[in-house]
């Protein structure tokens, strides 16, 4: 039972995430957190900052993570299953089929349209995840935290895995 | 021989690509077309452009295909395998560390301090999928499909699979945007 839960909650957050990876956060979360309820905001939060902060794609490391989280390695292995199998399949078997129809405004459509949805989901995610760090240290630590690492992150270029081991210096240091 | 060759071919894009999505994909195409040389340029644009029209993380469409159609099945395996265990292991092993030791205060702190850095993290996304938009289809279509997502999504509180596939289905059947579209193309 818990792996066909681990199997339908990452199938269906990678399934639906058109925009890459980091569209499918999102819609993980609500399977995560607000369906099965395996975690909370919080813990998601954590997932997604350490993720980040290691290399390579975000969404096969939620998976992986989840599902052994929940059902072991096995649990891990159907994570990242349900997440990588349903598209490399569609992709082989529709190659044909799609490289004709690849210049199809219908087609381009499909992920331009999806984007601003998407962003609405990115957008509430983001909303939750400071209403929880609010929750958790304050408005100070959160706004310094916050505006730090936007500085570092999109102003001066920082790697995530520096701004991410500041962070957790940090916390060790003043939230400990 | 060859599948080796996947294998470092595909590890080296996935550990190098920070930040995950598509900024593994620069990397994937050095090793591909120039280092390996097992396809060339226009091939490998146009698996870009058809994986991007198809759900899912691109980077495991695209290791997953690239892999079958050099090495076949078990290419496409040692790919995959190459571009998501490594970082998977690495993310277990420090997650469940942490919170082996969740009872310390000061490893509390340190899960609390990373929540507002994944805050930024996503709102730059949310800025990014917003801009994108707005390039692509203007910003009066963006803020009306942003309406009636957050309309639909938080207010109504369905099922964003029932948006998503909304919005799939409007872009297969509307015409009237293809005839903008192709209007603005030419």
């Amino acid at each position: 039972m818990i792996y066909w839960q681990i199997f339908v909650a990452n199938f269906m957050a990678n399934f639906l995430g058109y925009g890459g990876g980091p569209a499918s956060i999102p819609l993980l979360e609500h399977e995560v957190v607000d369906r099965y309820k395996w975690f909370t905001v919080h813990e998601f939060s954590e997932m997604v900052a350490l993720g980040n902060a290691l290399p390579g794609p975000i969404a096969t490391k939620l998976a992986g993570f989840v599902g052994y989280q929940q059902g072991g390695i096995l649990g891990a292995i159907v994570g990242l299953f349900a997440t990588i199998a349903p598209s490399i399949i569609l992709l082989i078997i529709l190659l044909g089929i799609l490289l004709k129809f690849k210049e199809s405004p219908k087609v381009k459509n499909m992920t331009k349209l999806v984007r601003p949805a998407i962003a609405v989901l990115l957008g509430v995610m983001t909303i939750d995840f400071f209403s929880s760090s609010y929750e958790g240290i304050g408005i100070l630590h959160t706004i310094f935290l916050g505006g730090a690492s936007l500085l570092l992150l999109e102003k001066w270029k920082v790697s995530p895995v520096y701004v991410i081991c500041g962070a957790l210096v940090y916390g060790a240091i003043f939230l400990g | 021989m060859k599948q080796m060759d996947i294998f470092i071919a595909f590890f080296r894009s996935g550990m190098l690509g920070y930040g995950g999505g598509l900024s593994a994909i620069p990397l994937m195409h050095r090793e591909v077309v120039e280092t390996y040389k097992w396809m060339d340029d226009e091939e490998f644009s146009d698996i870009l452009a058809l994986a991007n029209t198809l759900p899912g993380p691109i980077n495991t469409k695209m290791s997953g295909y690239i892999g079958w159609r050099i090495g076949g099945f078990l290419g496409m395996l040692t790919a995959l395998a190459a571009t998501v265990l490594p970082t998977v292991i690495l993310m277990i092993i420090l997650l469940t560390v942490l919170h082996a030791y969740n009872d310390k205060p000061w490893v509390r702190g340190m899960s609390k301090a990373v929540v507002p850095i994944a805050g930024v993290m996503l709102g730059v996304l949310t800025w990014d999928f917003i801009k994108k938009s707005k390039n692509s289809m203007g910003w009066i279509s963006t803020l009306i499909v942003i309406g009636i997502s957050i309309v639909v999504i938080n207010i109504l509180g369905l099922h964003p699979a029932i948006m998503i596939v909304g919005l799939l289905v409007a872009a297969l059947f509307s015409k009237q945007e293809e005839k903008e579209k192709q209007v603005k193309a030419s």
